[in-house]
């Protein structure tokens, strides 16, 4: 694969397109994109040599032809019809998503709370440019990271929530992003979160593409979180086995506040999902989950970063992964104690099972630590199924198959005892047990009718 | 119900059992002891058909048929039961979960339905009660955090859920005060019928105390040295096992 070719179709594509771009919205924020491709220029695509994309393994989608277009790609159908979220119990508020786009027919959110503000990215760059322009990019352009930068570069939709202060949504917002249509598509989503004071948001997001496509997507979200508020962010991804995702998500935390961040990843062809938390206001707690199921030859790969730059603040990470078959897994976690965080919690641990031999994980806790009175540890293992286990579920009449169903969902549990909505965490446990079973995982119809096994 | 016939076994090249014969009818209640080592965990391994035992030579026949046609659940469905000297933990797995599924999986090979959580809720406490399982125990993590004597009770259970019809209890006694000992034979002595035989394996006659047996054995060095009625465990105690040893070299 020439990454360097792929690097130049890139800086062509910017070239080609800026003065379109520029002219469809103000020069404020156009000079983000700007920026943005002089980062890309700068440190182009990362590949394997570069630290934290080591083992990532995205070079072998890269070579793909990928449709690109600033031209909407939105759905001309009604995709509220066929939209219907059977999670009982779970009652949300549903946003479509529509190829990274908001969806433009989405029906208005009944009785939302007052001045919570939902609706497209590109929407709010007009209409709410004062809360945009204050957090837009703010914690993203820090990170130069080629990934971050293209998606600053060409991203133009996506959603944009904005809950004010005293505020606790009353419903889970659940954002289901349909990718679809024919052809393997370039796609660029870009999400803006940003709560106030005293506030909570729990989020669904369900990314999952209809038809067997091959697109390459590159994420990215900003949430920033307000003193004392909480986000609970939930992300299933169900993605064909060629597709290619980076998926960034960035998290500001003020004093105070708490993210609980779960990223799922039931089935996809390459997923690298990367996780920046600052804790930038003393007392804020960051806590990192993350839970992947591979097989065939797909690949999993977590990145994180957890910043404390302040005291007395927390993080918590626990990833876990099942690989079978030759899936390859990866998890780097970066933590950094500033000298300034002194009573700093950080504890991190990532677990895998490896069920042949072909199954491969790496794994790399990175702590740099420089202020003195803090409390971190982190652990690791890759291990195969308790064969002892297996036989004493065997001795009462278990079958082998079915024994280590048991085991292997056994493992996931932990990550899933952390999610606190409770049918929101039954519904993630039937989708990981028809996962593990081989069956197709269809999130009730926000994952539709997909062949996302072939 | 179950008859053995000159069974060699061995695991990684090493030769444990040298010709071990046996037989168990219905209803009846075997003791097979023996000094440590002899080859008691290795015979209920090989009954169970625990793969990393290999059989060398022998015959087998469960309920008359070839017993090493059925693999290892193939046997548990078929009745066989093992009551470990060393249960498992399992983390994770709620004993609500598993005794669940494994009721069921035997339903299904019966063509009985599954039965519903009403149902099977109702029989568990049943079990339970049958058993005197501390109720919480159920809706923990398979034998994760239980005292020996919890885990060794929590076989027991498992046995007077799964109804075997031939049980064998490597060691249930070991580790047991004498309290727990009264509850698991109890549990047992219950559990009894005409249909099903047990095969208990124990160090100490302490347990036959409350578990009589039609017959004691003694295993030694992979072989049966000595059968004979409930009066041999006496005799054993009081012995030792080196009165085997001497008899045998005479
Ligand atoms: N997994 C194993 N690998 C090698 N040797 C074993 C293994 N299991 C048992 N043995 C050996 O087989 C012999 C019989 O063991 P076992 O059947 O457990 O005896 P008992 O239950 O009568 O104490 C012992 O010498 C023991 O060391
Ligand atoms: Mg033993």
């Amino acid at each position: 694969m020439d990454v360097q070719k792929t690097y130049k179709k890139y800086i062509d594509i910017f070239e080609k397109f800026k003065d379109e771009l520029k002219d469809s919205e103000s020069e404020k924020f156009f000079k983000n994109r700007e920026n943005a491709f002089e980062i890309f220029k700068k440190h182009g695509i990362p590949e394997h040599n570069h630290e934290n994309y080591k083992y990532a393994g995205i070079n072998g989608i890269l070579d793909k032809d990928y449709d690109f277009s600033i031209e909407s790609r939105a759905a001309k159908v009604n995709l509220n019809e066929f939209f219907k979220c059977e999670v009982e119990d779970l009652d949300t508020h549903v946003v479509l998503l529509s190829n990274g786009e908001y969806y433009q027919d989405n029906e208005p959110i009944e009785g939302l709370n007052k001045g919570v503000v939902i609706c497209g990215l590109k929407q709010a760059k007009t209409e709410y440019p004062e809360i945009v322009e204050k957090y837009y990019n703010k914690y993203s352009s820090e990170i130069e990271d080629g990934f971050v930068a293209l998606n600053t570069m060409f991203a133009q939709d996506g959603v944009f929530i904005y809950v004010p202060d005293n505020i606790e949504l009353n419903k889970t917002i659940q954002l289901v992003n349909l990718t679809h249509g024919f052809g393997n598509k370039n796609i660029f989503k870009r999400n803006l979160f940003v709560l106030g004071k005293n506030s909570k948001l729990s989020l669904v997001i369900c990314d999952h593409t209809l038809n067997s496509s091959n697109n390459f997507v590159v994420d990215l979200t900003e949430s920033y979180v307000g003193e004392n508020s909480q986000l609970d962010y939930h992300s299933l991804q169900n993605e064909p086995n060629k597709s290619g995702v980076v998926n960034s998500h960035f998290i500001n935390l003020e004093k105070y506040s708490r993210c609980n961040s779960f990223v799922i990843s039931l089935h996809g062809g390459v997923l690298r999902n990367n996780v920046f938390a600052k804790l930038a206001g003393e007392n804020s707690e960051a806590n990192l989950y993350g839970l992947n199921l591979t097989d065939r030859d797909q690949r999993v790969d977590n990145f994180t970063l957890i910043d404390h730059l302040v005291p007395n603040c927390l993080s918590n990470e626990l990833y876990k992964g099942i690989l079978d078959e030759q899936a390859k897994g990866a998890f780097s976690g970066r933590i950094i104690v500033r000298p300034d965080a002194q009573k700093t919690e950080a504890y991190q641990t990532n677990r895998s099972l490896c069920l042949t031999p072909q199954a491969k994980m790496r794994t790399k806790p990175q702590l740099e630590i420089y202020a003195d009175d803090v409390k971190c540890s982190h652990g690791a293992t890759v291990g195969q199924l308790d064969e002892n286990a297996l036989m004493y579920l065997r001795q009462r009449g278990i079958d082998e198959r079915e024994a280590k169903l048991m085991l292997m969902f056994a493992f996931a549990n932990d990550v899933l005892l952390k999610v606190n909505i409770l049918p929101l965490r039954e519904r993630i446990a039937g989708l990981i047990d028809s996962r593990l079973r081989g069956e197709f995982s269809y999130c009730a119809h926000c994952l539709l009718n997909c062949e996302s096994r072939n | 119900m179950l008859v053995i016939k000159n069974l060699h076994a061995e695991i990684s090249g090493k030769k444990i059992l040298k010709g071990l014969s046996l037989e168990v009818k219905p209803g009846e209640i075997h003791a097979i002891m023996g000094p440590n080592g002899s080859g008691k965990s290795t015979l209920s391994a090989v009954l169970t058909g625990n793969e990393n035992f290999t059989v060398t030579e022998g015959e087998i026949y469960y309920e008359g048929k070839d017993l090493f046609q059925l693999n290892f659940e193939e046997r548990a469905k078929a009745g066989i039961f093992l009551s470990f000297q060393y249960p498992v933990e399992i983390p994770g797995v709620s004993m609500i979960n598993f005794m669940k599924t494994a009721v069921n999986e035997q339903r299904k090979s019966k063509n009985l339905p599954p039965m519903s959580s009403g149902e099977f809720l109702k029989y568990m406490r049943e079990m339970k009660d049958l058993v005197e399982l501390k109720s919480d125990l159920a809706n923990r993590s398979v034998n994760v955090g239980f005292s020996g004597g919890e885990k060794k009770r929590n076989e027991i259970f498992q046995m007077a859920m799964l109804k075997p019809k031939l049980a064998i209890l490597d060691e249930t006694d070991s580790g047991l005060d004498i309290d727990a000992l009264r509850v698991v034979a109890n549990g047992v002595n219950k559990l009894k019928t005409p249909e099903n035989a047990s095969i208990v394996i124990t160090h100490y006659q302490r347990l036959l105390d409350f578990i009589v047996p039609d017959f004691v054995h003694v295993l030694y060095d992979g072989k049966i040295v000595k059968s004979a009625g409930k009066e041999l465990a006496l005799e054993l105690e009081e012995k030792g096992y080196n009165w085997i040893q001497k008899e045998l070299e005479v």
